[in-house]
């Protein structure tokens, strides 16, 4: 059990009369960088959220660093990184702003503030853009910022709701060696996405579909599940098969 | 409570950067205290009066100078008729009329009943009020004078002698200036708080917040302190104005005030934060926030006295914090009573401020449900 991040039974999430997530089962190994994907609405960030305490479980179980995602909903976020869509920064204050405030919101104070501050400014390249702005930085440059903000507290989880969404090429091509550095470093790195070359650099794939898991393996494998030559084809199928039970 | 440092430094920075409002914060005191007490004035004076005088003799313009010396009416003209005069009083170029009839100099002669008719707009509550309350007094001091003549002594049996305790003058600005502390730190506070957490919503930073171990009081406490000093800025400055340019006395302790001042905001920013957990967008938390700000000022006691409304209303009032703040701002500054006799209120506002904190806590979640 000890090599083991994060681990879902039946984990199952209702909006209304809409199951968003339906009895899931997953098991993620420590160190691992798994990929969730799948078209929008299958349910990858709903998953997300619910592995984070964001959003209470219909049904189910979740353990997430060794914490019951549903008993100690406050215990698990010392130990998880969360990084959404919008990377959530505070746009009128300054990257090193950024950083402290959630430096000091992780619980980090005095000299282990500034060490670990410096620590993330270095590994991520941050250190001549500490007095812009949030708001006037670039897609990728956010992203980076977004990341350290959330790697203060060195969580040995970290989620990434669609990372790349909105960065460009280059970017995303440094923050994937960024994602499999910190995974050498030993951090679980979960990260939902819809581009193919980004789930193919992934350990293993969880593929969903309307609240479904419908595949699990490395990428290659995944294809193989469902029946394309390649990731992208199975996608392809997977999205066409979606709007036809939409349709019917 | 060691996470509150951080969130009320980030909550301090995003304040000073955001250089609009918080001018708008420091210029709406200045300007309301301006207008406030430049143009308000309860006590109605020279009152745009017509005069009908049918009689035309010394003792008709004896008694139209009485009513223009007690300073309440300014005669405009004199009409020719009853229809003139209407239509004076109709245009609203005129608020009250004054009409003196053929016989009033032989009444008076006589030594029956000389009537003089006094018409006034009472579409207009105050002026109407202080005309009716003018013209009795001019026709009660011409009475005393007569009567007194008539029985032959020079010293009235019979006077009362009212003391205007705290405002011998009267002035308007010594009612409206503490008031208007009142009403501009509940204005203010519950408008920026109210904001506080759907602002985060909306940019998609909750998110971010929610998801690290931030606890909901640090969360909540560290939104708020920061405009404890606004807040408090807010009154100096209002305090200062009112000294210095409408000379407006602070009577008693004034670190006293400052102190139940200090609660009084905290109540304020917490109620605003209890409106800011109820709405989902910035622009419903300022329709909620001018929703809750009316009442204060209707029902507080500021403009209109509480004892004059229906008990259900005054028990309203009393669920208002400036309601209470209002009696210990008239009570320092112009009374110069101390803690013995306001330490009900000062109970009453720290019993606001913790359960709206409370209640803002319980209501906010830590979940994006």
């Amino acid at each position: 059990m000890n090599d083991v991040a994060v681990e879902t039974r039946h984990l199952t999430r209702r909006f209304g009369p809409i199951v968003a997530v339906r009895d899931l089962n997953l098991t993620i190994a420590k160190g691992e960088v798994f990929g969730l994907l799948g078209p929008n609405g299958s349910g990858k960030t709903t998953t997300i959220r619910m592995l984070c305490g964001l959003l209470a479980p219909s049904e189910g179980t979740a353990i997430v660093a060794g914490v019951d995602v549903v008993k100690s909903p406050d215990l698990i976020k010392e130990r998880i990184g969360y990084m959404s869509q919008r990377f959530g920064l505070y746009e009128d204050l300054t990257v090193a702003e950024n950083m402290d405030f959630f430096a000091g919101i992780y619980g980090l104070e005095g000299p282990g503030r500034r060490g670990r501050i410096a620590e993330v400014v270095a590994f991520l390249g941050l250190n001549r853009r500490l007095h812009q702005l949030a708001g006037t930085l670039s897609g990728g440059w956010k992203q980076r910022l977004g990341l350290a903000c959330a790697l203060m507290h060195r969580p040995p989880v970290l989620f990434l709701d669609e990372p790349t969404a909105g960065v460009d090429p280059a970017a995303r091509r440094g923050f994937w060696t960024t994602i499999t550095a910190l995974s050498g470093q030993g951090t679980t790195v979960i990260v939902t996405t819809h581009y193919m070359d980004e789930a193919s650099r992934c350990v293993r794939l969880g593929l969903m579909s309307q609240g479904h898991l419908i595949a699990l393996g490395t990428p290659s494998e995944v294809a193989t599940q469902v029946g394309g030559r390649d990731l992208e084809d199975a996608f392809v199928i997977l999205q066409e098969r979606d709007e036809q039970e939409q349709e019917a | 409570m060691r996470r509150f440092g951080p969130m009320f430094r980030k909550e301090f920075i995003q304040m000073r950067r955001d250089r609009l409002t918080l001018g708008i914060m420091v210029g709406i005191p200045v300007l309301q205290l301006l207008l406030f007490g430049f143009a308000i004035q309860t006590d109605v004076r020279h009152i745009p009066t017509v005069v009908l005088d049918e009689s035309r003799t010394p003792s008709s313009r004896d008694a139209i100078a009485a009513f223009e010396n007690t300073g309440n009416f300014r005669i405009l003209a004199h009409v020719d008729g009853r229809d003139a005069l209407d239509a004076w009083i109709a245009r609203g170029d005129a608020q009250a009329a004054i009409a003196i009839p053929h016989d009033f100099p032989r009444d008076l002669a006589r030594g029956s009943t000389a009537t003089i008719q006094v018409v006034v707009d009472a579409s207009d509550p105050l002026s109407s009020q202080a005309a009716l309350a003018a013209a009795a007094g001019v026709a009660q001091v011409r009475n005393l004078a007569i009567l007194s003549a008539a029985a032959g002594r020079s010293d009235l049996p019979l006077e009362t002698r009212v003391r205007p305790r705290y405002n011998p003058g009267l002035r308007s600005p010594n009612y409206i200036v503490p008031g208007l502390v009142g009403v501009i730190l509940t204005l203010t506070m519950i408008l920026v708080t109210a904001m506080a957490i759907v602002r985060e919503r909306e940019r998609g930073t909750l998110e971010q917040l929610i998801v690290t171990p931030i606890t909901k009081t640090e969360l909540m406490l560290g939104k708020i302190a920061p405009y404890v000093g606004v807040g408090l800025v807010q009154m100096t400055t209002v305090l200062l104005l009112g000294r210095f340019v409408f000379d407006v006395p602070l009577t008693g302790n004034v670190l006293l005030l400052y102190a139940i001042a200090l609660v009084f905001i905290v109540a304020s920013l917490a109620f605003g934060l209890f409106v800011s957990t109820l709405v989902r967008t910035q622009q419903q938390a300022m329709q909620a926030s001018f929703f809750f700000v009316l009442p204060n000022i209707l029902l507080s006691g500021f403009m209109f006295p509480r004892q004059a409304m229906p008990t259900l209303f005054q028990w309203i009032g009393a669920f208002l914090p400036l309601t209470h703040f209002l009696k210990v701002l008239r009570g320092i500054l112009l009374k110069g009573v101390g803690v013995t006799e306001l330490w009900k209120e000062l109970v009453i506002l720290l019993l606001f401020a913790t359960v709206l904190i409370a209640l803002s806590v319980r209501r906010f979640q830590k979940t994006l449900d």
